[in-house]
């Protein structure tokens, strides 16, 4: 394998992965609040990418409105599907409120079908349809989006975590919510914010892809899956560990095709898995997780 | 004897008798049919329930150990001319011990581990039918997987497949009940409430999920199996992780906390399907709303019953009793 | 129970509802429109009302999951040609009930649909289901129920070997990659790549690619898969790269191989790109943009029905299907479509010959010769329950956004 091959399979590994990254982010950011795994993630990803494309191909708005527009719309659902679906059962146990969210997926995609149809639907990228070459290996300029604008928002939430009151609120309620309620924060509130800004990270991780992807309403299972591997690889409830996580199995991925011998490409999805199984048996605290001490 | 047991005796007549008289009301191979798939998806739900309600964990992947039952039935019937029996029992060992297998390292954890653990083997499995290339058929699959027989009598229609799965399904319900009342089923309840106090019992928690959760593995394969001998067809698309899923709903949606509660979550969930399906032909405003209307029935029976339709049910009956 | 934020509440509902209301508007369903002129004409007669029992024929397609851009378009064939046949006099004076089941793109669901239509509904033949899984699973049941069965899914295994119940309409890959490594032999052609989807549709050709271009001394330097929703496939195009093939021969259907061809473009890769009739449709130009331009692909007759000399006997039957499609739904038409309307028709033709007796239809099915279908020539025997041959494909490139026949 050539160098240049090498790079390529980095490079691509690198963007598909921080897409990844982003969704698993979107994860840790909801269980933080709840302990809910949340399988509407993947709707929200293709929510995020549809609307995008209703806004910025079917009504022309400018790119920017588009996707603050669309990012909006989506971190909506979120809190709507929080405060109908939720917080009415937030003293269940937590296995009823994750099967939960399954009937609030199965729901977002029947919608998503009756509204764009059942096709994929065709995204122009941001800055038209062109590659770099640095050498032999080929940059897709809609590449450089998705890596700006996730680093952008991973360094963006790092500073709201770290330097808001809002922030460093929901952290507190992340770390121990009955201390957190004590000292005067409103739990529900966070929650609630907690779904809003998870849903609006998974619908930016739909929109920077979807010039790549195609938007279709059942194309976020996949991206879903593979962005809760993520989560677990950099340790269940570690933000930035979330995001490694995802951008470790994007190269694994990539690189996995690269080298599987002839014959056996079909076993590409399931090198993902085959990551989490051999970290959940070896260390089940991720790569980046520290052991919990368990409590009666 | 006490009146729980009484309850507990009619509760199994009633079932029994329900079951019994369908085939007396009609003979329509597609009531039939409706029986047979919630007998089968009864089974898988009644051993996940087993799993969740008593032993607090969740399976993401019991699809996988239905597909490993039809796979191991259509595989060593069609290559290997096993008798479909005993191709039913081994595909059931089999999936048993890699259930154990998965179940001895992830079960020592504490949280839902053994959750994430079975979501990446249900895709891995799936991956794995999928290329197997001439051993299973690949993504088109095995077909002309022969009936189950005795002798010269063939289970070769819904009458006669719904005469054999509805019998499993009242022997696995009896057969689960002694179990919760053994040892086994003790300790169980206490890890339910909490694992380091039952630990501090001396009561070997891991050996005892695990051992439920084996036992969910081979419900799920010997209903993959009776799956498999029934359609004659196996494909890799019924074992993949939606189903999986739709499994953990029946079981939440009838309830974890009792026998009961599964099948009649896996009973509730297909005929709310197909009923919604047959509503488009009376609405045709219905017609491209089935999934929508199904998502939404899913959400509101756990919103208003969140521990399932039989708690539900039963605790609405004892509220207004004490009224 | 108490709201805590009232406001947040309706705000979030109002700017929610006002959102879809946009992107509903911006994208609504086309609804079904009428025929413009009204039912067609049979020599400006006035048509009989079509009276009595109603002639039931089941209908199996995959309207939901996975298969849905498969089985939508089937589905508007469908209740296309029943309201056509209807407005023109019924069958033999009788009105034509379709009842059309949605499968889900599951086998349980269709292995039930099955059931209900052939007990419940007591229809004298089904038509469907969609896919190859789907159809398989319920062959069994129409086998031992002996019900017409006319699938419109593409799988070798469905039709091979012959089971007495079950057709298909769908042309098989064998006849696809036939046409392909024809034109390969032509060019010339040494060494090619094939990247195809791991779903049947994928890997059956993917055989028939190994075979075909082996014993046609092509070699084949590099065969990788992608999975139906994977969302970027440029890792398997790097690999296939290096190697330098001369063509990439894609097998799948959308919308993997437009991105496969949106890659491809994006890596700077100069070989040739092949598809499979699969992406035979416009979905595939609008999704892919640009990088179709060049791809060559074969595919039935249908979106070269301008091209076709006028003594294609194919020609008038396309034309007017595409027109009536495409008034009927407000859709581009495709193959799909095609696929339930051969089913359907071919179905339909055995009634008006032999009645609604479910073996008389299946017997009339097999005797059926030159039926002149969107998909092909159709002349079915008790050897051959697909009847098709390798002249139902074009071999075609896409220029300028639309399809030209590969002289």
């Amino acid at each position: 394998m050539s160098l240049a091959e090498l790079l390529q399979y980095l490079v691509t590994g690198v963007t598909v992965g921080s897409v990844y990254g982003l969704v698993a982010l979107g994860f840790t950011i909801i269980y933080n609040a709840t302990g809910i795994i949340n399988f509407a993630q993947g709707e929200f990803v293709v929510l995020g990418g549809l609307i995008f494309y209703s806004l910025y191909v079917a009504a022309h708005l400018p790119l920017v409105a588009a996707l603050v527009l669309a990012v909006a719309a989506v971190a909506l659902i979120g809190v709507l599907m929080e405060r109908l679906t939720i917080r009415p059962l937030i003293n269940s146990p937590v296995v009823t409120l994750i099967i939960i969210t399954v009937g609030v997926s199965v729901l977002l995609r029947g919608a998503a079908k009756l509204i764009w149809g059942p096709e994929a639907l065709p995204v122009p990228p941001f800055s038209g349809e062109h590659s770099l070459f640095v050498g032999s290996v080929a940059v897709h300029l809609q590449y450089l989006w998705v890596l700006g604008l996730t680093v952008l928002a991973v360094v963006g939430l790092r500073l709201f975590f770290d330097h808001t009151i809002v922030g460093k609120a929901m952290q507190a309620c992340a770390i121990n919510s009955e201390a957190a309620q004590l000292a005067g924060i409103s739990v529900s509130r966070m929650v609630q914010g907690s779904f809003a800004l998870s849903a609006a990270l998974s619908a930016l991780a739909g929109i920077v892809i979807c010039p790549i992807t195609l938007a279709s309403y059942d194309g976020g299972a996949l991206l879903a899956l593979k962005g809760f591997c993520g989560t677990i690889i950099g340790g269940l409830g570690n933000g930035l560990g979330a995001v490694m996580g995802g951008v470790i199995i994007g190269i694994l991925e990539k690189l996995g095709i690269g080298f599987a011998p002839q014959g056996y490409a079909g076993y590409q999805d399931a090198f993902a898995f085959v990551v989490l199984l051999l970290m959940l048996f070896i260390r089940p605290s991720g790569l980046f997780g520290r052991q919990r001490t368990e409590g009666i | 004897m006490s009146a729980e047991r009484k309850r507990e005796i009619l509760g199994f007549a009633v079932a029994v008798a329900i079951v019994a008289a369908l085939p007396v009301v009609t003979r329509s191979a597609y009531w039939l049919s409706i029986g047979v798939f919630i007998a089968l998806h009864g089974i898988v739900a009644i051993g996940l329930g087993l799993l969740l309600g008593y032993a607090g964990q969740v399976s993401l992947g019991q699809a996988a150990f239905y597909g490993m039952g039809a796979y191991g039935s259509a595989i060593l019937t069609l290559h290997l001319g096993c008798n479909p029996w005993l191709a039913m029992g081994a595909a059931a060992v089999a999936t048993g011990l890699i259930a154990y297998v998965i179940g001895v390292p992830t079960l020592k954890l504490h949280g839902h581990y053994l959750a994430m653990a079975t979501l990446g083997i249900g895709i891995i499995v799936r991956i794995l039918f999928n290329e197997g290339g001439h051993i299973t058929g690949g993504p088109s699959g095995l077909p002309a997987v022969p009936n189950l027989a005795i002798g010269g009598f063939a289970f070769d229609n819904d009458l006669r497949m719904y005469c054999l799965a509805w019998p499993i399904v009242f022997l696995q319900v009896v057969f689960s009940r002694n179990l919760l009342r053994s040892r086994l089923g003790r300790a169980l309840r206490a890890i339910h409430d909490s694992e380091i106090a039952a630990r501090s019992c001396a009561i070997n928690t891991a050996k005892a999920k695990v051992m439920v959760f084996v036992l969910s593995a081979v419900y799920a394969s010997v209903a993959g199996s009776l799956y498999a001998h029934w359609v004659n067809f196996v494909n890799p698309h019924p074992f993949s992780f939606p189903f999986s899923l739709e499994l953990v709903v029946m079981v939440m949606v009838g309830g974890a906390a009792s026998i009961w509660g599964p099948l009649i979550g896996a009973a509730a969930l297909t005929i709310i399907d197909q009923s919604l399906l047959q509503l488009g032909h009376v609405f045709p405003i219905a017609e491209d709303l089935d999934i929508v209307l199904f998502g939404i029935i899913v959400v509101l029976v756990l919103l208003f019953m969140p521990r399932g339709l039989v708690r539900g049910l039963s605790s609405q009956e004892a509220e207004r009793r004490a009224g | 129970m108490r709201c805590p934020y009232p406001r947040l509440l309706i705000a979030s509902c109002i700017v929610g509802l006002a959102v879809a209301l946009v992107v509903g508007g911006g994208c609504a369903k086309p609804q079904p429109q009428q025929v413009p002129g009204g039912p067609p004409k049979v020599g400006e007669m006035p048509v009989p009302q079509p009276a009595g029992e109603p002639i039931k024929v089941g209908a199996i397609f995959s309207v939901t999951g996975p298969g849905a851009p498969l089985g939508e378009p089937e589905k508007f064939a469908a209740e296309m040609i029943e309201d056509a046949v209807n407005k023109a006099g019924g069958i033999n004076g009788r009105p034509l009930k379709i009842i059309i089941e949605d499968d889900q793109t599951e086998e349980a669901k269709a292995v039930l649909a099955a059931k209900k239509l052939i007990e419940q509904d007591k229809v004298c033949a089904i038509v469907g289901p969609t896919m190859s899984g789907t159809t398989l699973a319920i062959v069994d049941s129409c086998q031992k129920a002996e019900v017409p069965l006319f699938s419109c899914a593409a799988s070798a295994k469905i039709t091979h070997p012959v089971k007495k119940w079950v057709f298909s309409s769908a042309q098989t890959d064998v006849l696809a990659v036939q046409r392909i490594v024809e034109y390969l032999k032509q060019q010339g052609t040494k060494r090619a790549a094939i990247i195809c989807d791991s779903n049947a549709f994928g890997q059956s050709g993917a055989e028939q690619l190994r075979k075909q271009l082996g014993e046609a001394g092509i070699q084949i330097v590099d065969e990788e898969k992608f999975a139906t929703k994977d969302t970027d496939m440029t890792a398997q195009l790097t690999k296939i790269k290096a190697q330098n093939p001369e063509v990439i021969i894609c097998w799948g259907t959308n919308p993997g191989p437009a991105i496969i061809a949106k890659n491809m473009k994006s890596l700077g890769i100069t070989a040739q790109l092949i598809n499979s009739h699969g992406v035979a449709n416009q979905k595939f130009i609008e999704l892919a943009g640009d990088a179709a331009e060049g791809v060559i692909l074969p595919c039935g007759k249908l979106l070269v029905a301008d091209e076709l000399p006028d003594s294609d006997p194919q020609k008038a039957t396309l034309l007017k299907f595409r027109k009536d499609y495409e008034a009927f739904t407000g859709k581009p038409v495709n193959t799909f479509a095609g696929h339930a309307f051969d089913s359907l028709q071919m179905v339909l033709q055995a009634i008006r010959k032999a009645g609604d007796d479910r073996a008389a239809i299946r017997d009339a099915l097999e005797q059926t010769k030159d039926f002149v279908g969107i998909t092909g020539v159709f002349n079915l025997s008790p050897e051959d329950h697909n009847g098709l041959t390798k002249d139902a494909f074009a071999l075609v490139v896409i220029k300028n956004g639309t399809w030209t026949q590969v002289k």
